[in-house]
């Protein structure tokens, strides 16, 4: 860094860029309009060699913030066309009374610019609303004058500190009504010549100065002219423009983590159709067909018939519902292939994992160990914690000697390496797993235990139809979204999907 | 999510002052704690155990598992007076075929047991019950009405009575399109030419279920202490376990369970409610083996014992004594969870077993992976948006106007979002079309299943896996576009030729249809200006969409 106080001001010299060098004796002048004027360079070049001036000690930069009320979209058209009182208040005071209806239509404004002006003249007490009717109020004079919010639009744009109490209160009217105003904040830069930069002005600049290397070229290198010359020292610690990479999604960068997780514990990766039947969605995974996630406020479902697999596999679902499988109960209630059939976009990717489970029982190949990592949807409204389209990352290991505590050790393994170290499991529900398990992690910052998703051994009415005979499995299905969220800092799940391109560009990159 | 909200007062005065530990225990009794404040504590029940939507069933399950209870409890049922009978007609059993009931005697009522009551009937009917699609619960102040009684079914116009929190009397088709209950629940009697109700002797009738009480004989107030009790719907089992969480949930709070003959005209007679405990077999390996444990026979009874389940038996014959109100247990394995349950799953070591396997990624998504490396060493950034959108941004605003039968919609749809996306050109141009405030160039891929009607798939639905680039800056033109896919080509090794097309969100002229293998995978443009405009979007735009599922 160059010292501002160093009084080397031939050191300094040295440091000047060819614009900085053209300003300097422009400094004089004192605003910026007149230095682009004056050097021929345009406004941006100006502001940067000021910037490096500034950096020298050659000047002082002073920048400050400016409110200015400007006219927004609406606005530009109602001083061209009268806002929506003035409209309304001239038919009015045109006809004296009218109807509503009527009044609506021959105004010509939309709705709601109908309700705003309405309710500005009603707040005014220049109308009267009676059975429907809209009767003038007070004279035919007041209503035609020309009024505070019209006179205050004319006047625009204008700095927001310079209005008068009575354009302030015409302001505060306008800005809470769509796109009339729009507030600009203006960056003002000014530049005061220090005392160094007196000196180095009137001390003028050496002719021999533009004989410094400025860029280094192919022909500079060939002809060796750089000898006996100096180079023109640089800014080291000048600001320079941004530039931005390539990546991918941040959601992807999180995924592709979580993948190299499961692929490292030796799990093989499954695939599969976001658009499934009920049967694998819901049926195989014997969850009851008057269950309140088979219905159309919990899930999407298309106007489509699916077509069922073949062999025994479907009667032999509908056995285990029924409670026909051997130690088992069932749901008890009959159960209909049309629910079977219909077509709906996955829940969870545990249809996935039931979809393996017939692969791996046709070719009787277990112990095995899958994993899936993918979109699953609801339908749900939007809010910043509610979307209806999440990840899920699933897992199943088949082993005739797989237990619950292998279950548990397979998933503290994972949320460990997914950063995750104070972890707690406790009971939970599924109708597809018995034992269930709810895996919670602590929240350093709200103090308390946060749900992650839920895991568990297939029941028997899951594995029975499948293999024949019960053959335990490991499932689990955590949610991925609250881990993305929480490693890049994102408050809304709104976020994740939308695409802003500045913040993409800005965003770290998933570093686990 | 069926929570139970319980006055905390209350329910310190059962269980003892609410710590951090015993906060833990309920979560680990499969409770959570979902709410808590000064007064009240709320709490989770999962579906599998509607016992425990009352105070009375919560405290009873939770003190035994905190060893402060006495494993299973024993229920006792008096034997029937004169006239504690019910009659089901033969005219009901088309409309609602069963029900299931008990009389409950020396009860005190007051304001808050009311409600108690009031609540655990309508949680009862939200979950368990379906939204009274299952069954529907009655309770009936026992000095109002005069046994025995009957359940029948009769024609609408025929059934008078004042519905509760009603004016006047009004007749049984009224009461669906009058009352507020009848409204909502209106549509469970759709389609019946009769409707259900009980009946006293003399001849008041009681009830309509699953619709609403009647005003004179269906409310309780403090002055009453006996009731009846009926659960009535289409499956007895459910309808029996349902009167066997009401009952013993009353006798938790003082009464006496008096049985009914219930006389079926169809089906003959019996006494009810049975509040037996149910003996389900099994043996401690099995519970061993699937925990990874090794319990003794004495454990386990002990453990069963701090879920309120009864043991009887020796090592090669052992029976678990399940309440009469526990409705969960379907088949053994459901007992492994509860010995979890009660060993407590903070207790359990967890354990990696040495099971052979070499992770394997798959295929497309290898090969999604390579694709991606190449295009960031472009310079291009990677988006991605949902499978869900709108007709007008999947289809209008990117100039197609033949979509008929391209839509593909999804049901009652909570967001505007209501088609599956049928492109990612479409996606691609709504991201440029709002982020025109960022900086240029915009160079921008994404990679992702769009979907299409294809009566060859399982569902109806064919989903192909696509890429779409879009480069959008002041010089964006097709030349620098066919560069990037010309890199993206020669490092997947493939070969590709460029066919001239036509598209309509394309140029005339600069788009193309991209053929590798014979096969058209996609196209290659400069995008339309109309639907540059449409999207507002002031910058040229070059995009490309192909297959790759199949390259």
């Amino acid at each position: 860094m160059v010292k501002k106080q160093g009084s080397d001001i031939n050191k300094i010299v040295e440091f000047l860029s060819p614009n900085e060098r053209k300003i300097l004796s422009f400094l004089g002048e004192g605003s910026i309009e007149e230095v682009v004027q004056h050097s021929g360079l345009d406004k941006t070049s100006v502001l940067r060699a000021l910037e490096f001036l500034s950096n020298k000690g050659v000047v002082e930069i002073k920048s400050s913030k400016e409110e200015i009320v400007e006219l927004g979209i609406n606005g530009l058209l109602y001083v061209r066309k009268g806002l929506p009182e003035r409209r309304l208040a001239s038919l009015i005071a045109e006809k004296k009374s009218i109807d509503l209806n009527k009044a609506k239509k021959q105004s010509g404004l939309s709705e709601n610019e109908f309700k705003a002006a309405l309710g500005v003249l009603k707040k005014k007490a220049l109308i009267n609303l009676i059975n429907g009717k809209i009767m003038l109020a007070g004279s035919k004079g007041e209503i035609t004058k020309h009024n505070l919010e019209e006179k205050f639009l004319e006047s625009l744009p204008r700095k927001l500190d310079s209005l008068e109490d009575e354009e302030k209160f015409a302001f505060e009217n306008l800005k809470s009504r769509k796109n009339i105003l729009d507030v600009i904040d203006k960056k003002i830069v000014e530049f005061k010549v220090t005392k160094l930069g007196s000196e180095l002005i009137s001390k003028g600049l050496d002719e021999k100065i533009n004989e410094m290397i400025e860029a280094v070229s192919p022909n500079l290198i060939k002809t060796a002219g750089w000898k006996g010359k100096k180079f023109r020292r640089y800014d080291l610690t000048g600001n320079v423009p941004r530039i931005y990479g390539g990546k991918r999604h941040f959601v992807n960068q999180a995924v592709e983590y979580g993948k190299k997780i499961w692929l490292e514990m030796g799990f093989k990766e499954m695939t599969g159709s976001l658009v499934q039947s009920g049967f694998w969605n819901f049926d195989a995974l014997f969850t009851a067909q008057d269950h309140p996630v088979r219905e159309l406020q919990d899930t999407f479902f298309i106007e489509k018939e699916a077509k069922l697999p073949g062999g025994e596999i479907v009667e032999n679902v509908g056995k285990a519902h029924e409670g026909k499988i051997e130690g088992s109960k069932g749901w008890q209630e009959s159960w209909k292939e049309e629910d079977a059939k219909k077509v709906l976009l996955r829940t969870h990717t545990t249809c996935l994992s039931a979809r393996t489970l017939v692969e791996i029982a046709e070719r009787k190949e277990f112990p095995a160990k899958y994993f899936a990592l993918g979109k699953c949807f609801r339908n749900e409204t939007v809010d910043w914690s509610h979307g209806f389209e999440f990840n899920q990352t699933e897992g199943i290991v088949v082993d005739e000697n797989a237990n619950f505590r292998q279950l548990l050790g397979y998933l503290i393994e994972f949320f460990k390496k997914m950063g995750y170290d104070k972890i707690r499991i406790r009971p939970a529900y599924f109708p597809y797993t018995e034992p269930s398990l709810e895996i919670d992690v602590f929240h350093p910052i709200h103090k308390k235990w946060v749900e992650l998703g839920g895991a568990g051994m297939f029941r028997p009415e899951v594995t029975i139809p499948i293999f024949g005979r019960h053959v335990p499995v490991l499932a689990w299905g955590p949610g991925f979204d609250r881990i993305i969220m929480e490693f890049f800092e994102i408050k809304d799940l709104r976020e994740m999907y939308k695409n802003d391109l500045n913040k993409l560009r800005e965003m770290k990159i998933w570093d686990k | 999510m069926t929570i139970l909200t319980l006055s905390k007062k209350e329910l310190e005065s059962k269980i003892g002052n609410i710590d951090d530990k015993l906060r833990n225990k309920i979560d680990m009794f499969g409770t959570p704690i979902d709410n808590e404040d000064e007064n009240e504590i709320s709490i989770e029940i999962f579906p599998n155990r509607p016992d425990l939507l009352s105070l009375q069933g919560f405290t009873r399950g939770l003190l035994a598992f905190l060893g402060k209870g006495k494993g299973i409890v024993e229920y006792k049922v008096e034997t029937p007076e004169k006239d504690f009978k019910v009659i089901i007609d033969k005219s009901v059993k088309k409309v609602r075929p069963y029900t299931a009931c008990a009389i409950v005697k020396g009860l005190k009522f007051d304001n808050n047991t009311i409600d108690e009551i009031i609540d655990i009937q309508e949680k009862l009917h939200g979950s368990y019950g379906r939204n009274r699609k299952k069954l529907a619960i009655g309770i009936y102040p026992l000095e109002k009405i005069k046994l025995p009684i009957k359940f029948l079914a009769r024609k609408p116009e025929d059934i008078k009575f004042q519905p509760l929190e009603f004016p006047k009397e009004i007749n049984g088709r009224q009461i669906l399109s009058q009352h507020p209950t009848g409204r909502e629940y209106g549509k469970l009697l759709e389609g019946y030419n009769e409707y259900p109700i009980f009946e006293d002797a003399n001849n008041e009738i009681l009830s309509m279920p699953p619709i609403i009480n009647s005003e004179k004989t269906g409310k309780i107030s403090k002055e009453t202490t006996d009731v009846f009790i009926e659960c009535s719907g289409f499956n007895n089992e459910f309808l029996k376990k349902t009167l066997n969480m009401i009952v013993t949930a009353l006798a938790d709070l003082g009464g006496k369970i008096y049985a009914m003959e219930i006389e079926d005209k169809v089906e003959g007679k019996y006494l009810s409610p049975n509040l037996n405990a149910e003996k389900m077999e099994f043996q401690i390996d099995y519970i061993n083996k699937n925990l990874g444990l090794e319990l003794s026979e004495k454990e386990i009874a002990s453990l069963f014992s701090k879920m309120g389940i009864g043991f009887d038996g020796v090592k090669e014959k052992c029976y678990a004594l399940v309440p009469s109100y526990r409705t969960d247990i379907i088949h053994k394995i459901d007992l492994v969870e509860e010995i979890a349950i009660a060993y407590g799953y903070d207790n359990f070591k967890p354990e990696i077993p040495e099971i052979a396997g070499v992770g394997e990624e798959s295929k497309i998504d290898i090969l999604k992976g390579k694709v991606a490396e190449v295009l960031i060493g472009l310079g291009l950034l990677e988006v991605s948006s949902y499978h869900l959108s709108t007709k007008e941004k999947q289809f209008k605003k990117i100039n197609v106007k033949e979509f008929k039968d391209k839509i593909i919609p999804v049901i009652d749809s909570k967001t505007e979002n209501n088609i599956l996306r049928a492109s990612l050109l479409a996606s691609s141009i709504q991201i440029l079309s709002e982020n025109s405030d960022a900086s240029y160039p915009q160079k921008i891929f994404e990679m992702g299943r769009i979907f299409s009607y294809n009566d060859e798939c399982e569902t109806g639905i064919g989903e192909s896996e696509r890429l779409c680039i879009s480069l959008c800056h002041e010089k964006a033109n097709f030349t620098e576009l066919k560069q990037v896919l010309d890199y993206l080509m020669k490092m997947l090794d493939l070969n590709y030729e460029i066919n001239e097309t036509e598209n309509p969100s394309f140029i005339d002229g600069r788009v193309g249809e991209i053929i590798v293998d014979g096969k058209s995978i996609g196209v290659i443009g400069e995008v339309n200006l109309t639907v540059l405009k449409n999207n507002r979007i002031m910058m040229p735009v070059a995009s490309l969409e192909i297959s790759i599922e199949n390259i």
